[in-house]
């Protein structure tokens, strides 16, 4: 017989480790729901004790399971790479997007017919807000971001991924991060830290899985075979990088107990404001911005098979955009209690930002220079385009906003939730979906079950879009104005009232939108399943044709 | 090759070292966060001195533990900006004074119902009940959510004092005396005619104590939040506020 068939088998440093430290996990967590100040606090402990006990049946089971050898890192000269965990994220992906966006829905139409809160705690309009946007920005962009940084990280490194248990320890822990942070929304458990609402715990628990997701990338990274750095691995280290930073910064809290789901936040008032609004303004600027930068870098020139436009123009708005962006949070903050000067800083930046936003918009729009014709055949292509676009359209309004008179009138109103939803629809949105469509394929190495349906996709969520942000341009400068209207004799004109009345057919409109974008993703959704697992008399069809 | 390096050339540097790059990129994103909110901590001109400021009654902090969790601040902002409409809608601009002992502020950032940094004493106490219970059954045009189950649980405040000792750990001014009497200071504010309201006022000048959600013999959730509402915006006297002490 071959002698690795009578190899000794021992479990890994890793996997012992692990082992122990989740059965640990597992015992203090039923202590802690057995003394817990609430009953909801008590259903997250024993979901924490849930969740280890079955990490630990899991590494047993593979432990059991596997070879003596660990998984070679490469096989005939070439990487061994390690799809399972971006697969996984890729697929939690769609089912997180679909979610988010319905939840979207669900709360466009309770602003519209408030009836549809139900007088039920679980859905009213409060808690299910932080629901929709950490399901929408967190759960399915942070998967997109996952799924594609270990797959670029890995392809671009000629290398595979650093770990054996970590890439799924990253994955399998931020999902449960998002099970935890969204039951807990629903059983009112927050910070009301606007897109940092989970508590303490949640908070502390995502610190660890976001420590191991920066080793197992930086790990990656070292381990590469290509002598530099591609550029979409620079945005994606800055990501995760700069997102620790502001996740420790702005969750800077102590609990009341350890027993107590509640904690207080160490900063108050105006301190707290700017530190929350530098954690807002770079979730936006680093998560949803240099993230899905890294994936316009990898993905655009790949599908469109041309290289990156400017090596240079990389370079000089990347070092640009991390640095400007950090400067731009007090501009949610015009004409508040926040000092002047920092007012005024904020602003300053904001408007500076502009130009190494528009320099990646370029770098990627240019990229298709000499393949603009496959604009006609490959609708993934087009979607990836078309996000660049909206991502040039949301970084020009976004300075125009952040000027002091122009967000006299804009804040406090849905002109920002337009804003929001042309960078977050447009951009995020179709920039992942072209990566998805990229991704299914590759990963699961068989061709898109349609491209009709992409374009399909791609037509109903763009409909869906304009409708959204135009009606949200139209209902925030319009109560802007209403709120600051005098009549000739000197009053205001309107009670608050009065501008929240006007706002109805917008929101009606607005729930249209949101509903096409839906539509859009469900279709993909199906696309996807397909394609992952396609029709017998489909795949029957495939090998009976003849060799040619 | 030219003995002439090039910046692009240089550059390389950092793309072939991931710790080079790691380090440049910590550096370049450290220096806005620093400049802009370092001083805020120290600058003195940042929170004026605003006669009036005392920290939340137990019955307040409970209150707005729930206006947290609710998350009433994702539709009203807590911020009147320095602007006329607004100053005439609602009242004095907001000091930042105000919001000292706000862990975490509530600020807000957008408008779906009107802002609240003044609402305290605006409306009756039956009003805010009526409201919180079918807000359209006083305001038609209303699209808030009803909040029922307020009226219908009973506050819990068995850990309030330890909620005020993590404050005061903060920085927020409670005294022990206050967190020894949290408990009873609770039940006397939600009280109407108590006999300690007399004391509660001394340890929270301006605290208003009587039944505010009209529950005899209960102390509701909704009690809570209304004496919340009832005092925001309420304690800074702006008749002996001086804007010009502030310039320094």
């Amino acid at each position: 017989m071959a002698p690795s068939n009578t190899q000794v088998k021992y479990m890994t440093f890793g996997e012992g480790g692990s082992t122990v430290a989740f059965a640990g996990l597992a015992i203090f967590s039923i202590v802690i729901a057995a003394k817990a100040y609430t009953p909801e606090y008590a259903f997250h402990a024993y979901l924490f004790a849930a969740g280890s006990v079955a990490a630990v049946f899991a590494i047993a089971n593979r432990y059991f399971d596997r070879g003596a050898q660990a998984a070679p890192l490469v096989i005939d000269g070439k990487p061994n790479y390690n799809m399972g965990p971006v697969k996984l994220a890729t697929i939690l992906a769609v089912f997180w997007g679909i979610a988010g966006f319905a939840i979207g829905l669900w709360i466009a139409l309770e602003l519209a017919f408030p009836a549809l809160n139900l007088d039920l705690s679980f859905i009213s309009f409060g808690r299910l807000r932080p629901l929709h946007t950490s399901a929408v920005i967190f759960a399915f962009g942070g998967n997109v971001l996952i799924a594609t940084s270990f797959y670029v990280v890995q392809r671009t490194c000629r290398a595979r991924l650093v770990g054996d248990l970590a890439p799924w320890f990253v994955v399998l822990g931020y999902n449960f991060f998002i099970v935890i942070a969204g039951t807990g929304y629903l059983l009112g458990i927050t910070q009301s830290k606007e897109y940092a609402e989970p508590e303490w715990y949640a908070d502390l628990w995502l610190t660890i899985v976001w420590v191991v997701y920066l080793l197992v990338y930086l790990g990656t990274l070292m381990r590469r075979t290509e002598p530099h750095i591609y550029v979409a691995n620079w945005f994606y280290l800055a990501f995760i990088l700069t997102i620790a930073v502001l996740h420790l910064g702005n969750n800077a809290a102590v609990p009341v107990s350890v027993f107590s789901p509640k904690s207080y936040i160490v900063w108050s008032g105006v301190q707290d404001a700017m530190v929350q609004w530098w954690y807002g303004h770079n979730a936006v600027g680093f998560f949803l911005t240099a993230g899905f930068l890294g994936i316009m870098y990898y993905f655009i020139p790949k599908r469109a098979e041309r290289p990156i436009y400017s090596y240079r123009l990389s370079i000089v708005h990347f070092w640009a955009l991390i640095f400007l962006y950090i400067w731009a949070g007090p501009h949610h903050l015009h004409y508040t209690a926040l000092p002047d000067w920092t007012q005024t800083l904020g602003a300053t930046f904001s408007i500076m930002l502009w130009m190494p936003s528009w320099g990646g918009m370029i770098n990627g729009v240019m990229t298709l220079s000499g393949a603009w014709d496959k604009l006609r055949t490959d609708p993934v292509l087009r979607m990836l385009v078309l996000s660049v676009a909206f991502y040039g359209m949301a970084t020009f309004e976004g300075p125009v906003m952040s000027v002091k008179a122009v967000n006299s009138l804009s804040h406090y109103t849905d002109w920002t939730i337009g804003h929001v939803h042309s960078g977050a629809l447009g951009w995020v949105g179709f920039v992942s979906f072209g990566a998805i469509y990229c991704l299914v394929p590759w990963l699961w190495n068989r061709p898109l079950y349609s491209l009709r349906l992409v374009s399909w996709h791609f037509w109903i969520a763009t409909i869906g879009i304009v409708v959204y942000i135009t009606s949200m341009w139209v209902a925030g400068i319009l109560q802007g104005l209403m709120w600051r209207a005098y009549t000739n004799l000197g009053f205001l004109e309107y009670s608050f009232i009065e501008t929240v009345e006007a706002m109805h057919p917008f929101y009606v409109i607005r729930a249209i939108g949101g509903a096409l974008f839906l539509v859009g993703a469900l279709i993909m959704a199906f696309n996807v399943w397909r394609t992952i697992y396609p029709r017998e008399q489909l795949a029957g069809a495939v090998a009976m044709a003849p060799a040619e | 090759m030219s003995a002439y390096t090039s910046l692009w050339q240089r550059h390389w540097i950092l793309e072939r070292n991931s710790i080079l790059l790691l380090i440049g990129i910590l550096i370049v994103i450290a220096i806005g966060g620093l400049v802009e909110v370092v001083p805020l901590f120290y600058l003195r001109s940042t929170i004026e001195t605003a006669p009036g400021m005392r920290p939340y009654t137990p019955l307040e902090l409970a209150g707005r533990n729930i206006y947290v969790r609710e998350g009433c601040y994702l539709c009203h902002s807590q911020m009147i900006r320095a602007l006329r409409d607004e100053v005439e809608r609602y009242g004095h601009y907001s000091l930042a004074a105000e919001s000292e002992y706000d862990h975490p502020f509530q600020w807000g950032s957008k408008r779906n119902g009107p802002d609240l940094a003044r609402v305290g004493g605006k409306y009756s106490d039956d009003w805010h009940r009526d409201h919180l219970q079918d807000p359209r059954s006083v305001v038609p045009g209303s699209i808030m959510p009803a909040y029922p189950w307020l009226f219908t649980t009973d506050l819990d405040f068995s850990h309030i004092a330890e909620d005020m000792k993590v404050q005061a750990l903060l920085g927020v001014p409670y005294s022990d005396e206050m967190i020894a009497n949290a408990l009873a200071d609770v039940r006397t504010q939600a009280t109407a005619d108590a006999p300690d309201a007399a004391a509660l006022a001394k340890r929270y000048p301006k605290a208003q104590a009587r039944g505010f959600a009209g529950n005899p013999g209960r102390i509701t959730e909704a009690d809570a939040l209304i004496a919340y509402l009832q005092m925001m915006g309420t304690l800074v006297d702006f008749k002996l506020y001086d804007d010009k002490a502030n310039i320094r």
